[in-house]
């Protein structure tokens, strides 16, 4: 634990503990929600209103701002959901496997935004809806795979044997998040190359970038909001017989 | 840590990494299909199949796009910086076509040694700027050829 300041691991170590963690995360809401809103805001503004038009695509390319943040979300959650899985089978911590689950179906809602919003700009641009290039197959294994977790979940009744089961499942398909970010380097595709997220300078223009800086912040806002909305709901359920539920209950309905 | 939490972490770290090898090596024995497109040196080098439908990459040259005749019948030529390939296509190109342009042509060689496209896909690169930077550059390149 040396490598871990106290004050940190004690953080967690609250967080693990169920009323803790429905109590705190009922205060952080407001917060998270307002600060989701500025930054979608300041995201929507500049990257639809102030951002210059693209030299080759015009107007159209500004469908960047939602393609993009929600890949990179698709791929953020997905490295979230497996990590919270492991943590869960190694130390069998509930909320770690409740913060696993909560992921998954934000995580299929962006990987699906994802493909959507490519196909909607692949057809002007490409000339095509759907090619069967690396980059967008593996993107579309990653959807089944967000699909197979939410599956699996619910067709186990008892919800910490469906935990284990799920969170090995995530952990197979990680292998999969490096092939979906390097598909446009290994091999040729028709997808771009990455502009933003290579070890160069961004091939995109400063006044550009930062609205989709925004954009993927206020992203993470969105998943950290609907991620914990599902997780208490989910907590809740797992411990309807629970003492502090019962409390909360009996207090709310006074 | 306790020697059974440890276990159970070294046991999803080695499946991790026996997963990762697996799919490693599966890949890299695809990798040719895996390609989505022959490149033109590929091409000559006699590496594309015959008589079957192929995916055709490169940048369109500079000055190679002729219109012979009022149809939709277009003729360019096609390079990856090293070898040419000629192509024919009739129909609709995408908007983004033009002389410099990555484009994906679907189709296959005739007996000249013409790629014949039954299909043409623009692939658009990774740069994003606005049109007076990229008049800028273009101004700055000119510049520095000059000299």
């Amino acid at each position: 634990m040396s490598l871990i300041p106290d004050p940190v691991g004690r953080f967690f170590h609250r967080m693990a503990s169920p009323p803790y963690f429905y109590a705190f995360t009922e205060k952080l809401m407001p917060w998270l929600t307002g600060i989701f809103l500025i930054l979608l805001a300041g995201g929507l503004y500049g990257g639809l209103y102030l951002a210059p038009t693209d030299y080759q695509q015009g107007d159209s390319y500004r469908i960047i701002y939602i393609h993009v943040p929600s890949a990179w979300m698709s791929l953020f959650i997905y490295m979230v959901m497996a990590a919270a899985g492991a943590i869960g089978l190694v130390w069998r911590i509930k909320l770690a496997e409740i913060v696993a689950i909560s992921s998954a179906s934000v995580g299929a809602s962006f990987t699906f935004i994802a493909l959507v919003t490519g196909s909607l700009w692949g057809k002007p641009m490409w000339g095509t809806w759907w090619v069967w290039d690396a980059r967008l197959t593996s993107e579309l294994i990653l959807l089944f795979l967000y699909l197979g977790v939410i599956g699996l979940y619910n067709a186990i009744d008892d919800k910490r044997t469906a935990s284990k089961a799920v969170a090995i499942l995530a952990l197979v398909g990680v292998v999969n998040i490096p092939i979906i970010h390097y598909s446009v380097e290994w091999w040729n595709t028709l997808h771009q190359g990455p502009t933003v997220t290579k070890m160069d300078k961004p091939s995109i223009h400063v006044s550009m970038l930062v609205p989709l800086l925004l954009m993927a912040a206020a992203f993470k806002f969105y998943y950290v909001i609907a991620m914990l909305q599902r997780a208490r709901l989910e907590l809740l359920q797992r411990e309807r017989t629970a003492n502090w539920v019962k409390k909360m209950v009996t207090e709310q309905s006074q | 840590m306790k020697p059974i939490r440890r276990q159970r972490l070294i046991l999803i770290i080695l499946m991790v990494l026996g997963i990762g090898t697996a799919v490693g090596f599966a890949l890299k024995s695809f990798n040719e299909n895996l390609m989505y497109f022959f490149s033109t040196t590929d091409v000559l080098a006699g590496k594309a199949p015959k008589d079957t439908l192929f995916r055709l990459g490169g940048m369109v040259v500079k000055g190679s796009v002729d219109r012979p005749g009022d149809g939709l019948t277009v003729h360019f030529t096609l390079t990856d910086f090293s070898k040419e390939v000629a192509v024919e296509y009739t129909g609709i190109l995408p908007d983004l076509f033009r002389e410099g342009q990555g484009i994906v042509a679907n189709g296959k060689l005739d007996g000249r040694g013409v790629f014949v496209a039954e299909e043409v896909l623009a692939k658009h690169d990774e740069n994003y700027m606005p049109p007076e930077v990229k008049a800028s550059l273009k101004k700055q390149v000119e510049g520095k050829q000059a000299d």
